[in-house]
């Protein structure tokens, strides 16, 4: 493994009721962080490439924690969403090597299929910064239904010379969606976006 | 006295592979369990609220039972334990302190008999409120590698009218623990403390 890994973090939610609503089933949600080592912090280095190659390994082991932890085979998994934070001795870019080049295929993998765009975000911060992992359908990225963020922070991380990345998987859209547009079941599935 | 209405459960996951120093062959694990129940005393003084813990014993054992379960079903494994509330700003700390009873019972029952004391914590706060979980070893209070915290938080949780609980376990000491002090392998198991 080239990422050197202080730490792992796996949150997993469940809401069963809103606005006094049962949710039945629940709607369920994972996120699976790793917290690792920037092997470029504190200089400016032109080759990304070792990031790249980062991305590609935390890529498989992020999405196949998050499916563990919700219990379902990576088929099942309905939207998804990726962030990365850069400790402050790093700069954006090393996010950007490790979220965009090569992170989606395993991910991919793992999960079966995966035709749209995994939304993303990046920030640099210190420790306890807060990311917002952006959510959205896996197989047609305008269904309304699953456009969502979720919130993940850990409170010792991203030391200055570490960067924090993250993996968010559903099984499900929010809990009482309703306010139109394309729905899962309309799904076509040939371009990413309907 | 009145039903127990979850409207949302988190767990989260740490898995401590080193900070800096040595890297563990086995990683520190610790597990956080929460619970976004309604709380049925919100907005007015009630006289009488002890019946609630009976109520709130069957969440307790569902959130103890998921933390053995997230660090590998095997009661045996976990070292230490904490448990915290937050009440929403329609509630009052009183109605936090209802869960020492349940919370602490709910743990000693999946983990077969722990001799110490929970510690714990908790305050009234908003959405997002952070609550620093304190842990000890769950044998011998006094077991000084086993002192830790772990932070917990729901971004939309408590709103004012409910109550967030938390449990929480670990699997060892701190990862890099070198201060001294009673240790886990010279606990004599008689009081709780030592």
């Amino acid at each position: 493994m080239k990422a050197r890994i202080r730490k792992l973090a796996i949150f997993l939610e469940e809401t069963r009721n809103e606005m006094g609503r049962p949710i039945d089933p629940p709607t369920r949600r994972a996120a699976a962080v790793a917290v690792i080592e920037n092997p470029h912090a504190g200089k400016y280095v032109e080759d990304l490439s070792e990031l790249m190659a980062i991305g590609e390994e935390l890529g498989e082991l992020l999405t196949q924690r998050a499916i563990a932890a919700l219990g379902i085979p990576g088929s099942s998994a309905e939207s998804y969403g990726k962030a990365a934070a850069v400790g402050e001795n790093g700069e954006l870019e090393h996010a950007a090597a490790i979220l965009h080049p090569k992170l989606g295929a395993p991910v991919r993998r793992v999960l079966g299929k995966g035709a749209a765009l995994i939304p993303s975000s990046k920030k640099r911060g210190g420790l306890g910064v807060v990311l917002d992992i952006p959510l959205g359908h896996k197989d047609a990225a305008f269904v309304r239904s699953h456009f969502d963020g979720m919130e993940v922070r850990l409170n010792d991380a991203p030391r200055a010379n570490e960067i924090m990345v993250a993996i968010a998987v559903t099984d499900s859209g929010r809990p009482l969606a309703r306010v139109g547009g394309l729905t899962k079941d309309q799904i076509k599935g040939e371009d990413g976006l309907r | 006295m009145p039903e127990v209405r979850v409207r949302k459960r988190v767990t989260v996951v740490e898995e401590i592979f080193h900070e800096g120093g040595p890297v563990s062959t086995e990683p520190l694990r610790r597990a956080v369990a929460l619970a976004v129940i309604d709380n049925p005393f919100a907005g007015k003084y009630v006289a009488e609220i002890s019946g609630f813990m009976d109520d709130l014993k069957p969440l307790g054992l569902e959130m103890a039972e998921s933390l053995v379960a997230a660090l590998g079903d095997a009661p045996e494994v976990i070292q230490g334990y904490g448990k915290g509330a937050i009440v929403g700003s329609a509630g009052e700390i009183e109605h936090g302190a209802l869960w020492h009873v349940p919370g602490g019972y709910a743990m000693r029952e999946v983990l077969g008999g722990a001799k110490a004391i929970v510690a714990s914590t908790k305050k009234v706060g908003g959405p997002g409120t952070r609550l620093d979980v304190p842990i000890t070893h769950s044998n011998a209070s006094y077991v000084r590698s086993h002192f830790d915290a772990i932070e917990v938080g729901i971004a939309d949780a408590p709103r004012a009218d409910e109550i967030l609980l938390a449990l929480v376990m670990t699997t060892g000491p701190r990862v890099h623990a070198r201060v001294g002090g009673l240790k886990a392998s010279e606990i004599k198991g008689e009081d709780g403390l030592r």
